[in-house]
């Protein structure tokens, strides 16, 4: 294996859509300020991608509608206030009106870079509901990448993997990872660093565990990396047991709101009943009374298409392709939505700071507990609802928290005479850093076959999650007793991971997912184990205390992971409108 | 979901293998590529959209109700600019197509 020690001033982990805009802003803002200084040197910016930017993130198949849009008559106070009561109160304001109030701007640059946005006789954008705005998005990730490519300064680093940080003093001065396929450890020294890695998919036992096991909502490739790599490094994170499940057309897991907001399609059991009315409407209300009408008997679930015309029809067939291309196949080898109700399920629970809040623990600017790390997009906790434009500003205003920060250790290197770019003057990656890094992996590469495989442990871990911790299996029910011996269980796996052999980087990379899913899953049990309530049903249905407790829970639930242990911190919520949230203690 | 790729077709160019989210496509010694991990594919589609020889196309595996249809995408000339063209290849041999305008907006 080839070292290879690069040095840069800003490097972004991971190019999904938080992470090239951040790029994208970071060289804009830089390229602005150097033409009014008259420099030469601009900010040097690297993203590492585990894939290829082009195609990468959540965003790989495309995306239907922007979600999160101040639409005409409301107001970025509008959109807080919804999020808020989504989750019930546990959300942070200020981080939530710090995005709020660059959705229009985002969107606007969007569409200057090509994305196509459906607009009226009056140039207006058609908007879908208060908050959401119809778009073509199938090719928006290239129409990012496009944007990376031209931005000045830029290098990107595709298929290298990105697995444990260097942070020494609670400062990060780098990151390791490994090519794929190119037979290359890459040891990255870097000013501030920005993690945009996505949120967990794979902790739980997914809907259809054979041969379609990665025919999932969330993309299967996130594997919580960046949580996982903050979390042992001792970074406050918040909200983990705020689990997301998604509401979704059964088997091909694609999405329920084009059905529901684009037709009107109600949620009815087999009886034909509208059952949604009875549970409420928040996002997890609607996954638990499909939970409970199955559980009662009232079982199948559908969203109600038939009757739809023949022109509505062409439309969804069409609106899936762009998004979830295996709906319209299900349509075309079966009945068509306007012959037959579509089924619905709810997912296994993912870890997703886009949509509900789990994540780092981080101020407005983005800065999370460990200095020079900033975090954007799913995860970044603390700010649900975000979506594809939440996603873009917490990119922004990272890529401009990171470059002050650079900018403050450029003033740093003048005082102590050596002002040159891209060197780190707080601190290095150490040699020995180094070669332990590389030893671990040429371990796994030189262990023997053995019977434990990253497959096999990952479905172990998969199964233990899904019976002990609120998976599936159990309706998404838990009790402090499973939490136990899902934790147990999974430190039994994790003991396992370290005999595990790999043939090449490829598998070596599969070995990392894995630690990184045991990590969160770690972290995962300890919140669900926390927060003595139920707040959101199915999202965290603790069955020891079935109901919500204001006076004790209307509490972030934060944790820390200190000298082996993870520390449970109850923090208080912000206030109504607050804009600011000092998180430093 | 999974794809199969249709090694008389492939040109060998790699596009497909570059795109890939998961990295699960790979180019043997021939020069053809194949998906080294059929059950780890997301269903993106990425590498069908890629292929400029369409030969990839993709399927719903059976246990989440497929019935042998495969899919693949090409770029047609339209009146104003290209259009892609979705063809269904269901198992009686029949084709279905459904053609999108990248320069036109969802309905939904």
């Amino acid at each position: 294996m080839k070292i290879e020690r690069l040095k840069t001033d800003l490097l972004i982990i991971g190019g999904g859509t938080a992470g090239c805009y951040a790029a994208i802003t970071a060289a804009s803002n830089a390229a602005g300020k150097n033409a009014a200084e008259n420099r030469d040197a601009g900010l040097k910016i690297l993203v590492v991608e585990k894939a290829n930017i082009k195609r990468s993130g959540c965003l790989a198949a495309g995306v239907n509608a922007l979600n999160a849009y101040i639409t005409e008559g409301r107001t970025p106070r509008d959109y807080v206030e919804y999020a808020k009561k989504d989750a019930d109160g546990i959300v942070r304001e200020d981080l939530l009106y710090s995005i709020s109030e660059k959705f229009n701007e985002v969107t606007a640059h969007l569409e200057k870079l090509g994305l196509v946005i459906l607009k009226d006789k009056d140039g207006k954008y058609v908007t879908r509901g208060n908050r959401n705005i119809k778009i073509n998005g199938e090719n928006i990730k290239p129409i990012l990448a496009a944007a990376v490519a031209k931005a000045p300064n830029v290098q990107v680093l595709n298929h290298v993997n990105i697995f444990d940080f260097s942070v020494h003093d609670n400062r990060i001065d780098g990151a390791f990872g490994f090519g794929i396929e190119n037979d290359t450890f890459y040891a990255i020294e870097a000013g501030a660093v920005i993690i945009a890695t996505g949120g967990a998919a794979g902790l739980y036992r997914p809907n259809n565990p054979g041969f379609s096991r990665h025919k999932m909502w969330y993309p299967p490739f996130n594997t919580g990396a960046g949580y996982a790599m903050g979390i042992r490094h001792g970074a406050e994170m918040t909200t983990f047991e705020m689990r997301f499940i998604a509401l979704r057309c059964k088997d091909t897991i694609a999405p329920t709101g084009t059905l529901a907001q684009g037709v009107g399609a109600k949620q009815v059991n087999a009886l034909g009943e509208v059952y949604e009315t009875k549970y409420g409407i928040s996002t997890s209300e609607r996954v638990y009374g499909t939970v409970a009408e199955n559980l009662e008997g009232r079982g199948p679930c559908y969203l109600r298409t038939v009757g739809i015309t023949p022109e509505q029809e062409e439309s969804l067939l069409k609106a899936y392709l762009n998004m979830a291309p295996s709906q319209t196949i299900r349509w075309i080898e079966n009945d068509t939505p306007s012959k037959a109700n579509v089924e619905i399920e709810g997912t296994e629970p993912y870890i997703v700071g886009g949509h509900t809040a789990s994540g780092y623990w981080v101020d407005t600017k983005r800065a999370t507990t460990i200095e020079g790390l900033y975090a954007a997009g799913d995860v970044a906790g603390g700010a649900p609802q975000k979506y594809v434009t939440g996603a873009l500003a917490e990119g922004e205003i990272a890529a401009k928290s990171a470059a002050e920060y650079i900018e403050s250790l450029s003033a740093l290197r003048q005082a102590q005479g050596t002002d040159a770019p891209g060197v780190n003057p707080l601190g290095k990656i150490l040699e020995e850093e180094v070669a332990e890094h590389v030893a671990e992996i040429e371990k796994f590469l030189n262990n023997k076959n053995g019977a434990d495989t990253a497959e096999s442990l990952e479905e172990a871990m998969q199964a233990a999650m899904d019976a002990y911790a609120g998976g599936i299996k159990t309706g998404y029910r838990y009790s402090e007793n499973q939490l136990a011996v899902a934790l147990r269980e999974i430190e039994n796996i994790e003991s396992r991971v370290s005999g595990l052999h790999a043939d090449d980087l490829q598998e070596v990379m599969y070995i990392y997912e894995l630690k990184e899913r045991l990590t969160v899953c770690k972290s995962v049990i300890a919140h669900l184990a926390a927060r003595h309530e139920t707040r959101w049903h199915s999202f965290a249905e603790n069955t020891d205390y079935p109901e919500k407790d204001n006076e004790r829970f209307r509490k972030y639930v934060n944790s820390r992971f200190e000298n082996g242990q993870i520390k449970i911190i109850l923090r208080e919520l912000t206030a109504e409108g607050q804009r600011n949230y000092e998180h430093h203690h | 979901m999974s794809i199969i790729i249709d090694q008389g077709k492939c040109i060998g160019c790699r596009r497909c293998h570059d795109v890939c989210p998961g990295t699960l496509i790979k180019i043997n010694e021939k020069k053809k590529a194949f998906i080294k991990y059929p059950k780890d594919c997301w269903g993106c589609t990425s590498c069908i959209k890629e292929c400029p020889v369409h030969a990839i196309s993709f399927f719903l595996g059976e246990d989440i109700g497929g019935k042998g249809c495969k899919v693949h995408t090409e770029k047609v000339k339209g009146e104003k600019n290209d259009i892609v063209r979705w063809f269904f290849e269901l198992n009686d041999g029949s084709v279905k197509t459904i053609d999108i305008d990248p320069k036109k907006s969802n309905k939904y």
